[in-house]
């Protein structure tokens, strides 16, 4: 039964939709017409595509920080603030190497991206191995911390004296922001996250790294018992998916922003998460999932241009796709020949 | 302001403030209290907090009526509790995973529907003012105290007395330690499980409804940051007791309150750090209060289980 992770997954989907679709319905509009229009905004045209990969960019990255920890068995929801303390790392840094070549602004800018995001994450999984804290609230917890340094820097010591309405660290500097790739309106965080989400998945299925982290996520005590290291594989694989946030929150401020400021903490950590759970913790399907999700939040404006829906909307759909694919759970080794016993989300 | 308190209204200040904050912590937490004791874990009381305080504020802005806005929070917080409840009951979903779908809906929903809250003002729950008898406006401030605070001193003890002394307080305390006890004693886990749920989820929805219509007192997105999240690791520190709930909560409000009472004293430096304190609090509290090699003895044991 090698299709039930696709099957289920995908009526998952189809059911949350359905379900999406009533709750349209209550606020008045015509289903079919959002579903439509959703579909236009997120796929429907070459420039609608491109906002699509634009959006899928940072969850590449962001779903990764739950992957690559869920292969040892944490639950870590706490991309949001490793994203976030990414992008504040990535901007400080950029602006104190102004001066200096592009290259040595970019690198250092990126270098600290990852770092302030490994050690974030990295923390989370530290407390849990040492201390055996809850890692699901901890991760979640920095966050809030994260994004209380954040406010604190673009308002306080790092702020640039001539951003008024909106807080900010000083800017990188046009020059020295990064392109898009050639013949895409995209930045280059879509090539940099699918070759990482392949990276990961490499790590994960073709390693001994990755097959000790099985391991350790199947059975603690017998991976203690057969000689692995069970602390140092958790602080890495979570000091890995923090990296990987960071550099998310990094290319925001490289290619995106150009600097940091309340805008980074935008939900990109927490969609990452539902991402992840969406591809069932599968680094090579993070791909297609999160241009999937991309695609759900680049529908967001025109569902509020065309049909006056909240900006919210994408939340709620978001939402009922998360607790109809955790549900749909139940469902795994209760299907026989097509004769699926239907779940009630 | 005549008589001024000078640097003495910063104690006065956090005391005052911590009565306010600590109320939706102390609801939460309790909720979660009752639902853990059973042996479940419901992480999305942040949701269900958002939508409390939603739907509080919607129903008193309809009603006119706070305490049906209460009642209403109540209501929806006992409907999310029973949904995450049910679906928990089905086999193999995982309850933790659950709660953080549950905290993406209930955030996401309390946005959609409360877009056309943020305009107006609905009626506010009043306070008592223990203060009456100084005319030192300091003091008065610090002084009234919210009904709903009341009703959650109140609760803490009752609820320890009804887990510890009561029938139904046994019955949830067995299905948390063993539910194959209790299956043995010819009671439904299931249905104990999603009943303690749903009833957690009517206190958290309480507290929501405290946010939105006393303190801070208006519905708007950035209402809760994390409440309904540190209460429930609040309730690791309180290791499982309602009465430790209570002296929790208390610690947790007056952390929150450090950042808004320096502020009133003028006081601004650092404002955005006095804020985290709550959250540092709680991973310190929780960094101190686990252990690596085993787990407290006042876990209830059916939650070892599903970790």
């Amino acid at each position: 039964m090698k299709l039930e992770p696709l099957l289920i997954p995908l009526f998952a989907l189809l059911a949350s939709l359905a379900l999406f679709g009533v709750f349209v319905a209550l606020a008045g509009q015509r289903p079919l017409d959002v579903y439509f229009e959703m579909y236009r905004g997120a796929f429907g045209t070459w420039f609608s595509f491109q906002n699509t990969l634009q959006r899928a960019c940072p969850l590449l990255l962001t779903a990764l920080c739950t992957a690559l920890p869920a292969r040892a068995g944490l639950v870590v929801i706490g991309g949001e603030g490793a994203f976030v303390v990414g992008g504040l790392a990535a901007a400080a840094a950029g602006v104190a190497l102004a001066g200096t070549p592009r290259g040595v602004i970019l690198g250092g800018l990126f270098a600290a991206g990852a770092a302030a995001g490994a050690l974030w994450i990295g923390l989370s999984g530290f407390l849990r191995a040492r201390r055996g804290v809850n890692e699901t609230i901890s991760s979640l917890l920095l966050t809030y911390i994260g994004v209380a340094l954040l406010n604190h820097f673009v308002e306080g010591p790092l702020r640039d004296p001539e951003s008024l309405n909106k807080p900010s660290t000083r800017h990188i500097g046009e020059a020295n922001m990064l392109g898009s790739i050639p013949g895409l309106d995209v930045h280059w965080g879509l090539a940099v996250g699918v070759l990482a989400c392949i990276a990961a998945y490499v790590l994960m299925e073709r390693t001994v790294f990755g097959f000790a982290a099985a391991l350790v996520g199947g059975n603690t005590r017998a991976a203690r018992l057969s000689g692995i290291g069970v602390a140092s594989i958790v602080v890495t694989t979570c000091a890995l998916g923090g990296a990987a946030a960071g550099v998310a929150g990094a290319f925001e401020v490289a290619a995106v922003h150009g600097r940091a400021n309340a805008s980074l903490a935008a939900g990109y950590g927490y969609t990452g998460v539902l991402v992840s759970f969406l591809a069932r913790h599968n680094a090579l399907a993070v791909i297609p999932v999160s241009i999937f999700l991309g695609g759900i939040a680049a529908s967001g404006g025109l569902l509020q241009r065309v049909f006056g829906l909240p900006d919210a909307t994408v939340s709620v759909l978001q939402g009922i796709l998360f607790v109809v694919l955790i549900a749909s759970d139940t469902l795994y080794g209760r299907i026989r020949w097509g004769a699926a016993k239907g779940a009630h989300a | 302001m005549s008589a001024t308190l000078g640097l003495w209204g910063i104690p006065l200040a956090v005391l005052g403030g911590a009565t306010r904050v600590s109320t939706p912590f102390l609801f939460v937490s309790l909720g979660e209290c009752l639902t853990e004791r059973s042996g479940r874990v419901n992480l999305g009381l942040e949701g269900t907090l958002v939508m409390g305080a939603m739907s509080g504020y919607g129903v008193s802005y309809l009603t006119g009526s706070a305490w049906l806005g209460v009642l209403g929070a109540g209501v929806i917080g006992w409907l999310l509790g029973a949904l995450h409840g049910f679906i928990c009951g089905k086999p193999r979903v995982n309850d933790i995973a659950l709660g953080i779908a549950m905290m993406l809906l209930g955030v996401g929903l309390a946005f959609f529907l409360g877009k056309p809250l943020i305009q107006p003002t609905a009626p506010r729950l009043g306070a008592i003012p223990f203060g009456s008898f100084s005319d030192n406006l300091q003091l008065r401030a610090a002084l009234d105290v919210n009904v709903l605070f009341v009703f959650g001193v109140a609760l803490a003890p009752l609820l320890h007395f009804g887990l510890q002394n009561t029938r139904w307080g046994l019955v949830v305390r067995t299905v948390g330690e063993s539910a194959e006890a209790a299956r043995a004693l010819g009671y439904d886990v299931n249905r104990v499980r999603l009943l303690a749920t749903a009833a957690g989820g009517f206190l958290a929805g309480v507290g929501g409804s405290f946010l939105s219509l006393y303190y801070p007192g208006s519905w708007n997105e950035g209402l809760s940051s994390g409440q309904g999240l540190m209460a429930v690791a609040l309730v690791i520190f309180a290791r499982w007791s309602p009465k430790r709930c209570l002296y929790a909560s208390l610690l947790f409000g007056g952390a929150g309150a450090i950042g808004p009472a320096l502020q009133s004293v003028g006081i601004t430096t650092g404002y955005y750090l006095w804020n985290a304190a709550p959250y540092v609090l709680t991973l310190a509290i929780l960094v101190a209060s686990s252990s690596a090699t085993r787990a407290s003895a006042d876990m209830p044991a059916e939650l070892g289980v599903a970790r």
